[in-house]
């Protein structure tokens, strides 16, 4: 390969600007690709986050209780009444707990007593969840302690958390006292012990944190939960995930697909469409780089000629061309990587929230750039085929004369 | 005697055969060339001399008749034995110099032996400034084609053609395009090529005066030999 390397060299250098300019129309597309690959993950994550608030990778809840007939046989029931669902536990959730934390792919799993309360002060009221957790499982599956803008994410039995609308039409702040009572317990006085701002008005009048114990207590729910939270590693992969924790359970097992399907189908389009945009661009410059080593196999076909009447075999010949295609790929990818990541990096300067954080961050993803590098070559091996196969079809008689 | 490089015979070339507008231009070529021959080929435009060298150097193929390079009928194979026979016994000279211009005139010269071998090797390197400094190139060994003048550029073709020592040199006008004084210094050279080396030489050329200087002339017109004769050299 050493002859083939010097003449694809050579050639190369002897295109001059030409040569410079398909490398930089290459970069210019491959560095959109990986500025669109490495912004679409952040994004999405970004998006799912925002959106989702608290709610966690799949949640386990107990199984709905649907109405059993008590006759047998083959008389049709004219109707049946379904079920009102009541708030019950999760059934032998310790052990359950311990398993699902053993899970591949589990990151963290969280016990929550939830149910329908009343948040009072004076003679205000509003109906609120009633949030039982562990403050420190909650904030491993939600991340719900960067959501604290005043006070400490800590609950002991007396504490509550409320949002940061719920605060305001309280008119209380941490340290002041509501009173907490469900339609099961008349309730207790609790201390704010922080508020929290989950971006979402609806989600901040929504939910009143408390002590699991505390929960359990307003709810009736003695020992027992209402859901364990699970966050996933690999959130796409959630709803695979789901199903294969349901076949081992008799619980109810949903991930954050099965509970939000438009939000689903959206980051579904938006995948799609980058896709697209990625390949159109791959084959826009794979298209570039044909038509460049095209018009360089007629500017040398009297030197293909000369090559082939000295000796050398049309493989030979094909080989040269195809080692350009592939060269200007790498050559064109790294560049492109290099420009992706400042691409990058001064678009999370410009792209923010509302709440002014970096949707997404410039980082340096070796697998992303190592996958774009060989995909560039081979993108630049394919787009070299029909020219290199011009060139090696070449008559040397004809190409000589030239 | 020994077995001749090349042996023609009865070779037929027709362009667009079978097809109303072919054109016979080689009609029935005899003629062997020994090793250590010193031979001109003259003929007016369009007598085939060339289309016959292209096809001596197996860059086309005869219509009919019979071809044999060393004894061997090496027509009849594939592109790539064809290709292969070409590198290590022929070497090619061509009228418009041909050297390739992204690389240096030493570049040029080790070109054949990195296609052949896979390597330029230290013996390839001593061949190169040998056969250079013999056309005279010495001081201009790196220079790229474009910066050494026609008679050079022809040296230096002269010198990759026997890069590897072939047995036949094939020279298609070598001298067409270059002033007297140039023209006699490369025939010159290649005939002293041929003492001293004792590689045989087959040379396309219009000129008389350089024909007059050649062992042997075959003369074509209109697609056949009309004369070949030996002459002796004073």
């Amino acid at each position: 390969m050493r002859f083939e390397w010097t003449v694809a060299l050579r050639f190369l250098r002897e295109g001059g600007l030409q040569t410079l300019m398909i490398i930089a129309a290459a970069a210019a597309g491959i560095s959109v690709i990986v500025f669109i690959t490495s912004f679409l993950g952040d994004l999405q994550n970004d998006l799912i986050r925002r959106t989702l608030g608290v709610q966690p990778g799949i949640v386990v809840r107990p199984a709905e209780e649907v109405a059993r007939p008590l006759r047998e046989g083959n008389e049709a029931l004219p109707q049946i009444q379904a079920r009102v669902q009541r708030l019950r536990s999760v059934d032998q959730w310790q052990p359950l707990r311990q398993r699902l934390e053993n899970t591949a792919g589990v990151r963290a799993v969280s016990p929550v007593a939830a149910g329908p309360g009343l948040i009072t002060r004076g003679d205000t009221n509003k109906s609120v969840t009633v949030t039982g957790i562990v403050a420190e499982r909650y904030a491993a599956v939600t991340r719900f302690n960067e959501k604290i803008t005043a006070g400490e994410f800590h609950l002991n039995p007396g504490d509550a958390i409320i949002g940061t609308d719920l605060a305001r039409d309280l008119g209380v702040g941490v340290g002041d006292k509501v009173r907490i009572s469900t339609p099961a317990s008349p309730g207790d006085a609790y201390q704010i012990r922080a508020i929290y701002d989950l971006g979402q008005r609806s989600l901040n009048r929504a939910y009143a944190y408390v002590s699991l114990p505390a929960a359990q207590a307003l709810l009736d729910l003695p020992g027992g939960i209402s859901s364990l939270e699970i966050a996933v590693d690999d959130l796409f992969g959630a709803e695979n995930m789901a199903q294969q924790l349901q076949d081992t359970t008799p619980h109810e097992v949903e991930s954050w697909m099965r509970a939000n399907p438009q939000l689903r189908t959206a980051l579904n389009n938006q995948t799609i469409m980058t896709m697209l945009i990625r390949f159109f661009l791959a084959l826009v410059v794979a298209i570039g780089v044909a038509s460049v080593l095209v018009v360089s196999v007629v500017q040398k076909t009297r030197e293909i000629g000369i090559l082939r009447a000295m000796g050398a075999p049309r493989a030979r010949i094909l080989r040269v061309f195809l080692l350009q295609g592939a060269l200007i790929g790498i050559v064109g990818a790294v560049a492109g990587c290099i420009g992706g990541y400042a691409l990058t990096s001064v678009m999370s300067q410009f792209v923010r929230a509302d709440d002014g954080t970096q949707i997404f961050q410039a980082h340096w993803s070796s697998q992303l750039y190592l996958f774009t590098l060989i995909s560039a070559c081979v993108l630049g091996l394919a787009a070299a085929i029909l020219p290199a196969r011009r060139a090696a079809r070449l008559d040397p008689a004809q190409a000589i004369r030239i | 005697m020994s077995a001749a490089v090349i042996e023609l015979a009865d070779i037929r070339k027709t362009y667009n055969e079978g097809t109303p507008i072919a054109n016979e231009v080689l009609h029935g070529i005899g003629f062997a060339i020994q090793p250590g021959e010193f031979a001109c080929l003259i003929g007016p435009s369009g007598s085939g001399k060339s289309t016959l060298l292209n096809l001596i150097g197996l860059l086309e193929r005869p219509s009919g008749g019979a071809y044999l390079l060393n004894g061997k009928a090496i027509q009849e194979g594939d592109d790539d034995t064809r290709t292969r026979a070409r590198l290590e016994t022929l070497g090619f000279v061509f009228q418009f110099h041909h050297l390739l211009p992204a690389f240096s005139a030493f570049e040029n010269v080790t070109l054949p032996g990195l296609m052949l071998h896979g390597e330029v090797t230290r013996a390839m390197r001593d061949t190169a400034t040998r056969l250079l400094t013999a056309v005279g190139l010495a001081g201009a060994m790196h220079k790229p084609p474009n910066q050494l003048s026609g008679g050079m550029q022809q040296r230096v073709a002269i010198a990759r053609a026997l890069a590897l020592s072939p047995q036949l040199v094939l020279a298609d006008e070598p001298t067409g395009n270059l002033d007297t004084h140039s023209a006699d210094e490369v025939f010159a050279l290649m005939r002293d090529i041929n003492k001293t080396q004792g590689t045989a030489f087959l040379i396309v050329t219009h000129d008389p005066r350089l024909a007059a200087r050649c062992d042997r002339v075959i003369e074509m017109r209109d697609g056949t030999i009309v004369a070949d004769a030996l002459q002796k050299q004073t």
